[in-house]
């Protein structure tokens, strides 16, 4: 019964969806205030019938009712509780449930907070999101229905895939489709405004905070699946370059892209066209993301389900949406012009070189990540890119990057002077060279990892450098200095926070990669084994049951100098339904390295297999990654965003030609 | 400086961006693709010791043997009609199983593969791909192996 509310509630928000993506096109363009404000209640209405929807799957699963194919297929009565709720989004169809159900509450968070925005806009905005909507519902319920049923209905169902049956885990797909749903307000945005033919400063000021939302939402939720890659994985490493690793990291980029560009957008009503661009381009990488990862090409944790069906209609979907917003926009984009001028070196085109850069790293990724597939389909020839393609083409893009990211925030609007900038960052690159002389004396190389410490080191001292400018460090004194800072733009603030939490996240991933020591080897009790100063003892090996597995628990002590300093408890599970293994790595953190112990299999001889890894600066990714997001979060609270409507400039749209003439 | 060659600018360098950006791609594809066959186009061919290669197929029944007190395992890779013998010095990865599909990088020596990497990551109801595509290719596949 539960099953068929949760079907009928679906088919509901469809029909929703289909007025939502309609009537309130005709109105705002009859200039119909009824047809236009049946966007708001039909987003309501959807976000309601899909919460409804979402609850009963959940339901399913609480429950266990494996008369519910879904539940059947991914769960287990012996679960434990927290699995059976975060299973939902564990497969195909439970993950499309909480796609429509987070684009629902975008669209009503539209709804809701947009009372400020001109009832044509707005209506427009929620329009696209209703079709997009319409789009992923046709999809779920014709192909991908979560509420199909069997008869009879088996005893107990096959269980999670044990590898997501993990904390971390847990939240990593919630947090990422709110990222990468995120991106659809600023796709939304975009087109509307390309149909009303007008992009002000307060139409970047409208979609900032939407993109900054997004942006902090895709970055913990990346690095949240980083991380479990890391610990559960057993293999010590945090990023693999895999294709889907990168389906996610490439709207990561063209979010980044549009934060920045959007504030020349809004600021000096420039780069507007662009802008525009780089939002039809971010959702339409997401779209691309999802149509990669769930059509099963891809081979990975994440391919759910290999169903060509699938396939061809996100493909399909796909080809629509990105189409028919790249013909809109070509069709109407000619036809808006900026108004801002401003110089080669100055802020705005510090950060058009930041754009550049950012979307030449993404098409290098995108290439990397395609370039099997294409010439799969054209030769039939298997081949694989690995991790050193992207890190001798990424990476190397983003060094320039990340070099300007210390000078940009120095540099004035319109003109900048470079002289001045030097001077004031003379500090900040001493201390990058003190950091690659001390590291070449005490380290001695790799290059690649002094050279990426040296620019992380820039980087923070820059961002150093620009915040104690803003309150006056040294120059006022400190009570007053705080006071500035305290009442600095959260903006500002913002920025200073993710630009210093990249620097810390690029020095974690450039010691990790460098410096990693690795020692894997059969260790019998009793035996020991030295890695990086730390003496490693096996002293013991017991098994015992957890809730549905059977663990085996080593006991790693670690001493130093003859002490000890700690006890590692690596695991090895055997889930009992699907028989099979997951590694549960032990991790000892200092902050700036991670002492890492897994176990693997038994050797005949008695051993066990033993991994030690000794991690160097890993800690830092997560905590660089953690004040990037709070930056994002600061930046979001800012009061531009909350108090009062912003203006939006008196200009003409283009439906005016003798004005759009005018402005030329 | 006007509008115009502003533009210019702006052009000329995402221009130059792009063409660094190729070359570093371009140079990057040439030493880092690695190409995949499988069992039966091992056989088939000869390769010289130093070409990084995957392979792919489904672990042989019975075939998986660790020696004592040490992390190397020997195992064959079958398409069920060609087995090529593997050995590898590490740890294999949790999905790593009797009959399921493998994906195994390193090189080939004196007709016997030697593993620098195991690659096992999807999951017990799913083939890679490429193993799948092996399997069809070699007249073996079963639809039954892809269950989901």
């Amino acid at each position: 019964m539960i099953a068929e509310i949760g079907h009928l509630s679906l088919i509901i928000a469809l029909s929703l969806s289909l007025i939502q993506g309609t009537l309130p096109l005709i109105g705002a363009w009859k200039v119909n205030v009824p047809l236009m404000s049946m966007s708001r209640s039909a987003a309501a209405g959807q976000f309601i019938f899909i919460s409804l929807a979402l609850a009963c799957l959940m339901y399913c699963y609480v429950t266990s009712d494996f008369s519910v194919k879904n539940v059947f297929e991914n769960s287990h009565s012996a679960k434990p509780l927290i699995y059976k709720f975060t299973a939902v989004w564990g497969n195909h169809e439970g993950s499309m449930v909480l796609w429509v159900w987070i684009l629902a509450f975008y669209g009503i968070a539209i709804a809701g907070l947009g009372t400020n925005l001109p009832p044509s806009l707005r209506a427009r905005v929620l329009a696209i999101q209703g079709l997009i909507g319409m789009g992923f519902l046709v999809f779920l319920i014709a192909t991908s229905n979560p509420f199909l049923r069997l008869d009879p209905a088996p005893l107990n169902g096959r269980d999670l895939n044990p590898l997501l049956q993990d904390p971390g885990l847990a939240f990593h797909p919630p947090l990422l489709y709110f990222g990468y749903v995120g991106l659809s307000v600023a796709f939304s945005f975009a087109v509307a405004a390309l149909i009303e033919g007008k992009i002000d400063p307060a139409w970047a000021r409208w979609v900032r905070p939407w993109t900054l939302l997004s942006w902090s939402a895709l970055t913990a939720g990346i690095i949240l699946g980083s991380w479990w890659a890391y610990y559960e994985l057993g293999w010590g490493g945090f990023w693999f370059w895999d294709p889907v690793e990168n389906a996610s990291f490439m709207p990561w980029l063209m979010a980044t892209a549009l934060l920045h560009s959007a504030i020349v957008a809004e600021k000096r009503d420039a780069l507007k066209n662009w802008t525009v661009l780089l939002a039809i381009l971010g959702f339409s990488l997401s779209l691309m993301g999802t149509f990669l990862v769930r059509s099963g090409m891809l081979t990975s944790v994440h391919s759910f389900a290999a169903d060509p069906a699938r396939g061809v209609f996100i493909l399909g979907f796909l080809i629509i949406v990105i189409g028919g917003a790249l013909s809109l926009y070509a069709w109407r984009a000619p036809n808006m012009k900026a108004s801002g001028r401003f110089r080669p070196i100055s802020r705005e085109g510090a950060l058009v070189i930041n754009n550049l850069l950012l979307v030449t790293g993404c098409a290098s990724v995108l290439i990397g990540t395609l370039y099997p597939l294409v010439l799969d389909a054209i030769s039939g020839t298997k081949v694989s890119v690995g991790p050193p393609f992207f890190e001798s083409s990424f990476v190397w893009i983003m060094a320039p990057l990340i070099l300007l990211a210390a000078a940009g925030p120095l540099m004035s609007w319109k003109r900048a002077d470079v002289l001045g900038v030097g001077q004031r960052l003379i500090v900040a690159f001493g201390i990058a060279a003190l950091t690659a002389i001390l590291l070449v004396a005490l380290k001695g190389g790799p290059w690649g990892a002094i050279l990426g410490l040296t620019i992380a080191t820039w980087l923070i001292a820059g961002v150093a450098t620009e915040f104690s400018e803003r309150i006056k460090l040294f120059r006022v004194s400190f009570l007053s200095s705080l006071q500035r800072a305290k009442f600095l733009p959260r903006s500002a603030l913002g920025m200073s926070f993710a630009h210093a939490g990249l620097a810390i996240l690029i020095a974690g991933a450039v010691g990790a990669t460098n410096w990693q020591i690795e020692n894997v080897q059969v260790m019998k009790i009793g035996e020991s084994v030295s890695v990086a100063g730390y003496d490693f003892t096996l002293s013991n090996v017991t098994t015992s049951d957890g809730p549905n597995y059977t663990r085996q628990r080593g006991e790693v002590l670690i001493k130093k100098g003859g002490k000890i300093v700690d006890t590692l408890y690596p695991e090895k599970r055997k889930y009992w339904v699907q028989g099979t293994d997951t590694t549960e790595a032990a991790i000892r953190t200092t902050w700036l390295a991670d002492i890492y112990v897994a176990i693997g299999d038994p050797s005949p001889g008695g051993g066990l297999a033993v991994r030690i890894y000794y991690n160097p600066l890993v800690p830092w990714i997560w905590l660089g990654a953690l004040i990037m997001v709070i930056g994002g979060i600061i930046s979001l609270t800012d009061r531009k965003y909350r108090i009062g409507a912003p203006k939006r400039s008196t200009q003409q749209s283009i439906s005016d030609p003798i004005e759009s003439h005018s402005n030329q | 400086m006007k509008r115009k060659h502003k533009r210019m600018l702006f052009i000329g360098l995402g221009i130059s961006g792009l063409g660094i950006a190729a070359a570093l791609i371009l140079l990057a594809f040439d030493d880092n693709l690695v190409f995949f066959f499988s069992p039966s186009q091992i056989h088939a061919q000869n390769f010289s010791s130093d070409q990084r290669l995957r392979i792919g197929g489904l672990v042989e029944e019975d075939s998986v043997i660790r020696e004592d007190n040490s992390l190397i395992v020997h195992f064959n890779i079958t398409d069920l009609s060609e087995t090529v013998a593997v050995t590898y010095n590490g740890v294999l990865p949790d999905l790593f199983e009797e009959g399921q599909g493998v994906v195994a990088e390193g090189h080939m020596k004196n007709d016997s593969f030697y593993a620098l990497e195991i690659l096992a990551k999807h999951d017990e109801n799913y083939m890679p791909t490429e193993v799948a595509d092996a399997l069809k290719e070699s007249g073996k596949w079963q639809g039954s192996e892809t269950k989901k």
